[in-house]
């Protein structure tokens, strides 16, 4: 692990370990709050921010923390900074929290969180984890941004609430409905599949 | 709410996976054979009448009286994985065969987001306690539901010729989409 350059630590989380298409952690969020981009990118900033702070925290303390309490401890840390995204959101962006509802709160059960406290931070120094979770994150921001675009688009016509679509357009009403997220990440999923095995081939 | 119309909202029409995505990952991951499936649906709809209790009681006596609604996600998250912990000792203690038939599967329950789900969408309803019983147990048997449905089309899945890069989570989370679409036609009911 310890080989690996900065980059590269940064770089696995956008592709090789992408958390939703290859690791398929976290799908819970991931398919229910991809209505529409803005509620998709709420959660994944949220989610963001929950991680980038788990893991400064964990990885600070990680020698104070005795090992048979550590997935307690980590849930409380993480639990502590979900509150606090949860409490920003409703104080500041109140409609978009009404809109995201039990999603947000559910970011302390994540897998996506824990499983990098446990595998990464737990073991690293700060500022890797860090890098990290950086990456991790914007795995996470990439799969979520594109899972809500081709539903929003398909789905409404729209784009972050922009018409895009002309008036010949008739929206899919399946893909703001749970079919269209199920169907539409599993071919996401086939797809992403599909890229490695060609690019493993050629190489 | 009428409590016929809670049971049958959490059984088919607001399914804890098919609708509000909860509880994806033992979906995804147990649901290959229909006994496991099944074994997992009855520790998960164990596991919720309990909590639905729990968290019922923890949220009504003590978070709202004294003003702590914001320590709503930690006390729920903590109180889950300690409950999951103590009903695995109890039930290995008091009963062995039930133990054996639901093993591996609790401790995996505490990761399930659904369980943490639904305490809080039961908080959010503002459910009275019969209520919240009632949303507990239907949740479960909703999940239970989907699970072993989806088990068993992918059981039959197995002997199909499915396209390479969609084997595996690829094609359950399709299958899973017109399972949606087909539970969706039950909106009808509660109207």
């Amino acid at each position: 692990m310890a080989t690996k350059s900065i980059g590269q630590e940064y770089l696995k989380g956008l592709w090789d370990e992408n958390p939703v298409f290859r690791q398929l952690l976290g799908m819970c969020p991931t398919l229910a709050v991809t209505g529409t981009v803005i509620t998709g990118m709420a959660m994944a900033l949220a989610t963001t921010f929950v991680l980038i702070f788990s893991s400064l925290v964990v990885s600070s303390i990680k020698k104070l923390i005795p090992s048979q309490v550590r997935i307690a401890t980590y849930i409380v840390v993480i639990a502590s900074f979900v509150t606090i995204a949860d409490q920003f959101l409703k104080a500041y962006f109140y409609s978009i929290s009404e809109a995201l509802g039990p999603y947000v709160p559910l970011i302390v059960v994540n897998c996506i969180i824990l499983g990098r406290q446990e595998a990464f931070s737990s073991k690293n120094s700060v500022g890797r984890s860090l890098i990290d979770a950086l990456g991790m994150s914007s795995g996470f921001v990439l799969a979520l941004f594109v899972l809500s675009a081709i539903r929003e688009l398909l789905g409404a016509g729209t784009f972050l609430g922009y018409q895009v679509m002309g008036p010949w357009f008739k929206p899919w009403i399946i893909m703001i409905l749970p079919a269209g997220a199920f169907i539409t990440l599993g071919v996401l999923l086939g797809i992403a599949l599909l890229i490695e095995s060609k690019t493993k081939r050629s190489q | 709410m009428e409590l016929a119309a809670i049971f049958i909202s959490a059984v088919l029409v607001q399914n804890f996976v098919l609708y509000y995505f909860l509880g994806i990952c033992p979906f995804l991951g147990v649901s290959k054979k229909i006994d496991s499936a099944f074994s997992m649906g009855l520790a998960v709809t164990f596991v919720m009448s309990i909590t639905a209790v729990v968290s019922w009681l923890i949220n009504n006596l003590i978070l709202i009286p004294f003003g702590l609604d914001y320590l709503q996600i930690v006390s729920f998250i903590l109180v889950i994985a300690s409950l999951v912990q103590l009903v695995e000792m109890f039930i290995r203690k008091i009963s062995p065969p039930l133990y054996q038939a639901l093993g591996i599967y609790l401790p995996l329950i505490t990761t399930n987001c659904a369980i943490m789900g639904l305490a809080l969408i039961a908080a959010l309803n503002e459910y009275s306690f019969v209520e919240t019983v009632i949303f507990g147990f239907s949740s479960g048997i909703g999940f239970t539901l989907a699970i072993v449905l989806i088990a068993g089309i992918r059981e039959q899945l197995d002997l199909a010729d499915v396209p390479e890069p969609l084997k595996g989570a690829g094609i359950a989370l399709i299958v899973a989409g017109i399972m949606a679409l087909a539970f969706n036609g039950f909106i009808g009911m509660l109207t």
